[in-house]
Order: C-alpha cells, then sequence, then structure tokens
C-alpha cells in the first residue's frame, strides 16, 4: 500500500488578530475570493506532482480563520485533492472555525464540501475572559455554535485557554467539568503561553498583565490530567485529548512524523526529508504563485540528524512516546536511564514515553535527553 | 630644541566623576588648537571603551598645549585605589593642579582624597568652579565649602563653563601665573622619570616620560636604573594629543620615547632613565616594584577556547605589565589560567577587556588575596592564593593574612552605614575625624573582606559619596579556614574561598542563599551547602522544576522546534555541570558579590 500523506492547508486571514496569537494571520479589509481559490489549487497541484505515490489520509484546513473561506472554496480544494491522490476510506477532513453565528450558518454546505471534522476556538465559558483574549463571540453565542456544528459533524472538537491572568484550580476545575458534560469527543486544552511580538507580550513587558505562576500552572495541568482521564478523555498529547479512537488524524501525522504537504501562506511540509516553507506574508506567496507557479520559499534537505530531531521533538509530546530505534543517535543514553529513575520517563523494550510526572516538564526533559 | 624650562608648566586636574574633568581637557585642548573641531570625539583622552562607560582613567594619558609662548602639559591620571602607585608617579611628574569642583554639586568626598595626595606632592592647586552655566550654580557656596572642607584659599577660584566655553582662557592664565615652572638642571646627567607605558602596534612600547635633569635625544643610549637594562632611543616627542616627533626633551618636559621595546613589562612605572655613558649618581626615589594583589583563575566557558585564551592574555599583558598569570588547571574547570591583580577592578577591567575585545566567554572564580601558611612540624612556610592548594588543616601551624590601613571619607550622613560595614568586615578602627561635614576614618581592614565587595558596598551605602584609599600594612595571623561549596553533594571548586571562621557561617549562608537564586530550577531538588571540612555550616535546596512545556504544537512547524532545541544545547555549553547540576557562568562571579548583608 503507498505511503500515508496529510494534507494541510492554510488560510492567513482573520477578521481580527488576537493579543495571544503568534500565527501566521492577517487582517485584510478585502480578499480577491477568486484569485485565492486559483491560487491555493495551483500551489496543491504543485505538491500533489511531488508526492505522487501517496494515499491521502487526512485533510486540515488551518489559519488564520478558514471558516471565512467560501464553502465553494473549500469544496474545489477538497475536490482537487481527491482527484491527485487516490484517498483513504476513512479520511479526515479537518476545518478550523470560529463559533459566531455567521460561521455557524455555513457550517450546512461545509458538510457537504467533505468537511468530516470541525474544530472550534470556543476558549472559554466566561464573557470577561472572551473579552480578555479578544475574541468576537460571547459565550451564549459559542455554545449555539457548538450545538449547530454537533448536528452537522460526526466529530467536533474544541478548543480552550487555561491558565490565564488570576484563573483559580477550582473555576478551571468546573470548566473542565463544563466542558466535559458538552457530550464532545476530543478536547484541546491550552495553556495561555506569551509569545513574543503578540500584544500579551507587550503588555507583560509594561507590566500590564502578570503570567500565572508556573508552579501554579504546574497544579491546573495536573488538574487537567486527572479530569480528563476520569471523564473519558485521557490526554493523548500534551494539550489534547480524546476518547480513545477520537484523536485528531492529521495532527498525529505530524507528532508521528510522517509526510505532509502544506500549501497556502507559510504551510510547512514534509515530503520523505525534504522540508518545505512557502512565503508567509499573503501577498509574498501570491505573488511566488504568479511568478513561479507554486508558493515555495524553501526546500531543504534535512539531514538523518535533523530527522531524528524533529522525531524527537515532535513524538515525545505523544502519550504513546516513541520508537527510540528512530531518536538513538540524538539522544543521550545515560540521560534517557537518569530520567527513568527520576520518574519523568518510562522505557519499555525499545519505546519511551513520558510519565504523567514528566509531561508538564517536556522542553526541560528534551534538554537532557537530545545530544 | 627643549623648551625653556621657565615657559613650562605641568599639571594635572582633580575632579569627582561627572563634574566635567574630561570636557574641561576636551576645552583645553580645542583652545589652544590641539585638535580641529571635526576631530574633537567626546573624552579625547579617555582611550577605552572601558574607561569612558565607567568615567576612569587606566591609563595616564598626557598632553602638550601651547599657550601664548607657554608650553602647557596636561597630565590625566588614573582614578582608582588599585592604580595608587600609577597615580602618585603620574602627580610627582606635575608641579600643580586644576581642582575642577561642580558649581551645583559642591565639594564631592571623592574629590578629598585626591586633592590631598595632590598636596602631599607639594601641588599648587587652583581650584576651578565649573558649570556656573546651570540654573542651579551657587559659586559663593562652592567656594565657602572649598576653604571650609579643603582648607585651601578659595577667593582667586575660576568661574568656568566647559560645556559653553566660558572662563577657559582665565584658567589657561591662572595655570601660567600659578602654577610654578619644572626645577632642572639641563647640563647634569640624565634623569628621567618612567610615568607610564604602552604598547603600541606601530611604535612598539610608548613610553611616557617626565625629565628631571639633563636632556633626552634621539639616539642616545640610556640606562634603566632598577631594571638594569640598556635601550637606544630612536624615537623623541609629545602628544598634542596626535604624536608629535621632537629632536629631544629638557628638564622639566614631559613626552614620551621609544626604543624598540616589545614588551611592556620591560618598562616598570617609576623607573629611572638616564644615559648610558654618563649616568646619574642616584636612581629617583619612590620606586616600588608592581605587586599582584588579588588572584583568581580565569577559565574558558567553552573548553576549545584554551589557546585563545592563552592567547588574548599573553597580548594583553603586552599592554599591562602588572597582572601576572600562570598556567592552572582544575578538575571541574578544566584548562585556564591563575592570574594576579593590583585590585579588584583591575580584574575586572582585564576580565571585561578579554570578554569584549577578544570575544572569550570567561568563567572567573572567587578572587583570592596571598596568606603565608606555616606548616608545623618544621615544615617551611608557603604562599597560598588557591584555596585549592591549601594544605590540610592538621598540617598548618599558623594562617596569616594581609591586611590593609584604609582611609575612608565620607559625609557624616553615612558615616554610621560606614562604621558598621568596617565592622563587620573585621576592621580595627584607628583614628576618626570631622572635617567640616565629613569625616576622615582610618580603619585597618583584613584585605581578604575587601577583595570581593567592599568598594561596591561602600559606594552604594553612601550614594557614591564615600571615598576609599589603601596601603598595605603586611600579613597579621588569623583564624582562617577553607569555606567550601557542594551543590548536589558535589563540591564546586571555583567557588571554595578561605574566610575568617568568625564569618564563616554568615558567609556561607549568604552564599547559598545567593545560589539558590542564581542557579535555575531542574529536574530535581538540589541541596546547596557551605561546609568547613566535612562540616556543613549553611544549607539551601532549590525545588525541583514543575513546569516547562510548550502547549501548542503544530501547523507542522517541525523546524521550529528543533532549530529551539538546537539553540538550548549551545546555551548549554556555556553551563558548568556538577553532580549532574548546570550552573551558569554569570553565576559563578554574581555568587560572589555579598550583597546587602544585613
Amino acid at each position: 500500500m503507498k505511503p500515508p500523506l496529510a494534507l494541510y492547508v492554510h488560510w492567513p486571514f482573520c477578521v481580527s488578530k488576537c493579543p495571544y496569537c503568534d500565527f501566521n494571520s492577517h487582517v485584510r479589509d478585502t480578499v480577491d475570493q477568486q484569485a485565492w481559490r486559483a491560487a491555493l489549487l495551483a500551489d496543491l497541484a504543485h505538491e500533489a506532482a511531488r508526492l505522487p505515490d501517496h494515499r491521502l489520509t487526512s485533510i486540515f484546513f488551518g489559519g488564520g480563520t478558514p471558516s471565512l473561506m467560501p464553502p465553494a472554496t473549500v469544496a474545489a480544494l477538497i475536490d482537487a485533492a481527491t482527484s491527485h491522490w487516490p484517498i483513504a476510506d476513512d479520511i479526515e477532513i479537518t476545518l478550523e472555525a470560529n463559533p459566531s453565528s455567521v460561521e455557524a450558518a455555513r457550517f450546512a454546505d461545509l458538510a457537504k464540501a467533505g468537511v468530516n471534522r470541525v474544530s472550534l476556538g470556543l476558549q472559554s465559558f466566561h464573557d470577561d475572559a472572551l473579552v480578555f483574549l479578544g475574541r468576537a463571540h460571547d459565550t451564549a453565542e459559542g455554545l449555539s455554535a457548538l450545538a449547530t456544528a454537533q448536528k452537522h459533524f460526526d466529530r467536533v472538537n474544541f478548543d480552550l485557554i487555561y491558565a490565564l491572568p488570576g484563573q483559580t484550580s477550582a473555576e478551571w476545575t468546573a470548566d473542565l467539568n463544563y466542558a466535559l458534560g458538552l457530550g464532545t469527543t476530543h478536547l484541546s486544552l491550552y495553556q495561555l503561553t506569551i509569545e513574543p511580538g503578540t500584544r500579551f507580550a507587550t503588555l507583560v513587558e509594561k507590566g500590564e498583565i502578570h503570567p500565572a505562576d508556573p508552579d501554579h500552572m504546574a497544579e491546573l495541568f495536573e488538574i487537567t490530567q486527572t479530569i480528563t482521564a476520569a471523564g473519558g478523555l485521557p490526554a493523548y498529547e500534551t494539550s489534547n485529548h480524546a476518547v480513545p479512537g477520537a484523536e485528531s488524524r492529521h495532527n498525529l501525522s505530524y507528532w508521528r512524523y510522517g509526510d505532509y504537504a502544506g500549501v497556502g501562506p507559510g504551510a510547512h511540509g514534509r515530503r520523505t526529508g525534504m522540508a518545505t516553507v512557502r512565503h508567509k506574508k499573503p501577498e509574498n506567496w501570491m505573488a511566488a504563485i504568479a511568478r513561479n507557479g507554486h508558493g515555495l520559499q524553501v526546500e531543504e534537505i534535512l539531514s538523518d540528524r535533523e530527522r531524528a530531531t524533529e522525531t524527537l521533538v515532535m513524538g515525545m509530546r505523544l502519550t504513546e512516546g516513541l520508537d527510540l530505534r528512530r531518536v538513538e543517535t540524538v539522544t543521550s543514553e545515560a540521560a534517557i536511564d537518569r530520567l527513568v529513575t527520576l520518574g519523568l520517563l518510562a522505557r519499555s523494550n525499545d519505546r519511551i514515553a513520558l510519565t504523567l510526572a514528566g509531561r508538564p516538564l517536556l522542553d526541560a526533559i528534551l534538554r537532557e535527553i537530545a545530544i | 630644541m627643549a623648551t625653556e624650562i621657565s615657559k613650562i608648566r605641568n599639571f594635572s586636574i582633580i575632579a569627582h566623576i561627572d563634574h566635567g574633568k574630561s570636557t574641561l581637557a576636551d576645552r583645553l585642548i580645542q583652545r589652544c588648537g590641539g585638535l580641529t573641531d571635526r576631530e574633537m570625539t567626546e573624552q579625547v583622552l579617555d582611550n577605552m571603551d572601558i574607561e569612558k562607560e565607567r568615567g576612569i582613567t587606566i591609563k595616564s594619558q598626557t598632553v602638550r598645549l601651547d599657550y601664548k609662548g607657554y608650553v602647557l602639559n596636561l597630565m590625566d591620571t588614573p582614578g582608582h585605589v588599585d592604580f595608587a602607585y600609577e597615580v602618585s608617579r603620574s602627580l610627582a611628574a606635575c608641579e600643580g593642579a586644576l581642582l575642577v569642583v561642580d558649581a551645583a554639586q559642591g565639594v564631592e568626598a571623592q574629590t578629598l582624597a585626591n586633592v590631598y595626595q595632590s598636596i602631599e606632592h607639594d601641588h599648587e592647586i587652583v581650584p576651578v568652579i565649573n558649570k556656573i552655566d546651570l540654573p542651579s550654580a551657587e559659586p559663593e557656596k562652592v567656594k565657602a565649602e572649598i576653604e571650609e572642607i579643603i582648607g585651601l584659599p578659595a577667593e582667586d577660584a575660576v568661574l568656568c563653563s566647559a560645556k559653553t566655553g566660558i572662563g577657559i582662557d582665565e584658567i589657561l592664565d591662572a595655570v601660567v601665573a600659578r602654577i610654578p615652572p619644572p626645577k632642572g638642571d639641563a647640563s647634569a646627567p640624565l634623569k628621567a622619570m618612567l610615568v607610564d607605558s604602552w604598547y603600541d602596534p606601530y611604535l612598539g612600547v610608548v613610553i611616557l616620560i617626565r625629565v628631571i635633569d639633563g636632556v633626552v635625544r634621539k639616539g642616545q643610549q640610556v640606562k634603566f636604573m632598577n631594571a638594569g637594562t640598556m635601550h637606544l632611543i630612536d624615537r623623541v616627542g609629545c602628544f598634542r594629543p596626535k604624536i608629535e616627533q621632537l629632536t629631544e626633551l629638557g628638564p622639566g618636559e614631559i613626552g614620551f620615547i621609544t626604543a624598540q621595546i616589545k614588551e611592556v613589562a620591560q618598562t616598570a612605572v617609576g623607573d629611572t632613565i638616564t644615559d648610558a655613558k654618563r649616568p646619574a649618581a642616584q636612581a629617583l626615589p619612590g620606586f616600588k616594584q608592581v605587586q599582584s594583589v588579588v588572584f583568581c583563575g580565569l577559565f574558558p566557558v567553552d573548553a576549545n577556547d584554551f589557546e585563545k585564551l592563552r592567547e588574548s592574555i599573553s597580548r594583553l599583558r603586552l599592554n599591562d605589565a602588572s597582572f601576572t598569570f600562570e598556567m592552572e588547571t582544575s578538575a571541574a574547570l578544566g584548562f585556564g589560567f591563575r592570574c594576579g591583580f593590583l585590585g579588584l577592578l583591575h580584574l575586572e577591567i582585564i576580565q571585561e577587556r578579554l570578554t569584549r575585545e577578544y570575544d572569550l566567554d570567561l568563567i572567573t572564580t572567587a578572587p583570592s588575596v596571598v596568606y603565608k601558611i606555616k606548616l608545623n612540624h618544621g615544615g617551611g612556610e608557603l604562599e597560598l592564593h588557591n584555596p585549592a592548594d591549601m594544605p590540610d588543616p592538621s598540617r598548618i601551624d599558623i594562617i596569616e593574612e594581609p591586611w590593609i590601613e584604609a582611609t575612608i571619607y565620607v559625609p557624616d550622613e553615612y558615616l554610621g552605614s560606614i562604621l558598621k560595614l568596617c565592622q563587620d568586615r573585621r576592621g580595627i578602627q584607628k583614628n576618626l575625624t570631622y572635617v567640616g561635614g565629613r569625616a576622615q576614618v582610618v580603619y585597618e581592614l583584613p584585605l581578604n573582606e575587601v577583595v570581593f565587595d567592599f568598594y561596591d558596598r561602600l559606594k552604594s551605602i553612601s550614594r557614591g559619596y564615600a571615598s576609599f584609599d589603601y596601603h598595605q600594612i603586611g600579613h597579621r595571623e588569623g583564624d582562617l579556614v577553607k569555606m567550601g561549596i557542594l551543590v548536589n553533594g558535589e563540591p564546586v571548586d571555583a567557588l571554595s574561598m578561605i574566610v575568617h571562621r568568625g564569618v564563616a557561617e554568615g558567609r556561607g549562608r549568604h552564599m547559598c542563599e545567593r545560589l539558590k537564586d542564581l542557579i535555575p530550577r531542574h529536574l530535581f531538588k538540589i541541596p546547596i551547602q557551605a561546609a568547613i571540612g566535612g562540616k556543613v555550616i549553611a544549607r539551601e535546596t532549590i525545588a525541583a522544576m514543575r513546569k516547562d512545556v510548550t502547549a501548542k504544537c503544530y501547523g507542522g512547524d517541525a523546524s521550529r522546534k528543533r532549530k529551539l532545541l538546537d539553540k538550548q544545547k549551545e546555551g548549554k555549553k556555556r553551563m558548568r555541570e556538577y553532580g549532574s547540576v548546570s550552573i551558569p557562568q554569570e553565576a559563578f562571579i554574581a555568587a560572589l558579590r555579598m550583597g546587602d548583608e544585613s
């Protein structure tokens, strides 16, 4: 059977930029929808020509805010992808969506276009927190969008951001229990991270907001592990929780370091040892498409060591861990033994994985074991 | 032709930091045509970046000014107690000084010590009140202060503004009228004092001299009387501040010579230069051999940089004979050098120059003074400046440590805290006198209590107003012990130090507290202990890290994560491993600063 391939399509536009977001998102007054559809299709065709012997297992529309894409564009891209490649029977087609009423109104069309999984950016159940996070929707609108999504799609995930300044353990516990009561099979639960260059970073620098204390964040993380596991959605990745079988197949491709094609501004891809990066700024990407027929900025052949290191940094995020043989050239045996002794790593035969205690310490553990 | 002696004036400038010494010097040079406006850069005389940043002068500089038929030599002297001997030689080359006082700030304590040094050299002192253009200027009040606090008549003080140029001619007129010309005999055998020297890549070693008697000429064979070496002079000249070659320098003149000398180490400050064929009967008084007072180890953070460090240290030594170095090896730090310095500031300057000019990352071990150890059972005596070389206590009969006599000038309001500081550092008060609103305190102090951060503490306690001057008064027996620091059970040799038993516990506790803040949390908890022999005297624990994970990772940008990890691995090279604990190099020197001791 042909090797699996995941396809990522980036839609870079948002209505407004959230203060915590460092993703490749841009606010523009108008978008030439015809031109963008044609450009994305061209970029997709270019990747398809370079990855002929694959079987498509997932498509992911990310952004930006891909729920702002015209459903017809989504449909055209899905149609093109499924004609370029043979597809797996259980292909997963995910679209990230904002939980606003305007966007919820498109869910039926998106489902018709072939989208079978939606990831909703609910972020919080509290109006004041949603204002703080710069979100356009309020709690009621978000919950209503969730209900609409659950009507149209078999699989619905939603995101929550926690460890907000001042958030107590009790408040987060209540939110988690509430979330589990909403009948979803997949939850993405992110601790608020202050990324350089964001508005929040500026506010922290000015002393206007104070990020949560790391020890408190550790406690919130622990609460999250306990409650989601008890609720039947254990963590399968650092910040992702699912009923077994309901994991995001697309994101698993990244973490298991399989092949993926990335099209659209700033999208990354891995074509069996070749890293691809596309022009990040929408206008530059568009110009590249016009000039070259594709949006590529970099094609770089990765060394064995680089690939092993990427396998390590991605794979260690997963609860299942990874096969040690894939990363033995870039890890220290002695450091692994030390961390096993400390109870932060578990090793059985050729697999290593973080223990429950090791999970909130992933970055520090990587620094220890990587050579 | 040498300048006629009655037309020469040699003077220095005494000023508190920020009172405008450099601006004034620049103005004087400009007025006398030494540099065009375009060539004037800020603070012409302070050459090195470090000098500019710290506002201190490290090497002596001189500039010859022509004014109304007179030759004025302005000598810029080093401004720190570590270089007290160099200062004394620079002052010995002058007959007078300008005392510059800020018209708004008034007389500062630091100025006092320098004025008294100048008075000791029998200098004629011309008070200058600077910054009179400031709205807050109070020249009459400052004049009264000069008379009351320093005891100098100030009715004829020159009022000026170095910034706007007011009073510059008046200053120059006062130099000519009030500072006496030098004395000397042109027909006597040559006698010139070696004031300072530095290495120049084009000229070799440049020697700054003050001719006392006789004449020095190009082509002359000269003898350095203390060094006992002979050299052929190939250049004679002066600085304006640009180099100007002359045929000769006569009595009273200040200028430079070169003699194809390759190393500054061959030119000791204070040496007497005389004619080889017709030597002077006696060398000039006051020559002192430079002696290292403070020692520390310098190790490259990256072991591969050892050769680069060796080369850089050798090159710095070309220009600064006052520090010494020899190779040292440490179990944990690898190969490095044990270096000796004139004082802690000197240490910091060398360390900073190595870091900046030679782009080296260094670990500096705890500074140490030189101890004398008498061994029992007739084992003899040894000198020790590296705690690692400390013999087993059972073999030691007595340990002697160097003591100094320190003179501190401080405004009354800070006196209490200064006395407490001296008391905490095992000081013995010898004298306390009040001059105006200021006190002069004389203390005997063990030097090892001073080398770490005494000067910093003194400055911060007194908000910069206290001045400090010291000289060594010999070795005295002390109850001294080696205190070790253990991190996760492993001794950290770079942090061990020799301390007095009476202060060991406090010092140990403080050190543990500092390290607790300086060492980042690890994946396990880390005990930090201070111990004397096998006995733990202080302990702190660094809690284990609880959270360090990137929340969000997708969009497939695996390279960003990989590159971040690679960068962190690079960062780890700047750490040292002790008992699987990584200690950042910044922690080593920072741990030694005692900070706010209670």
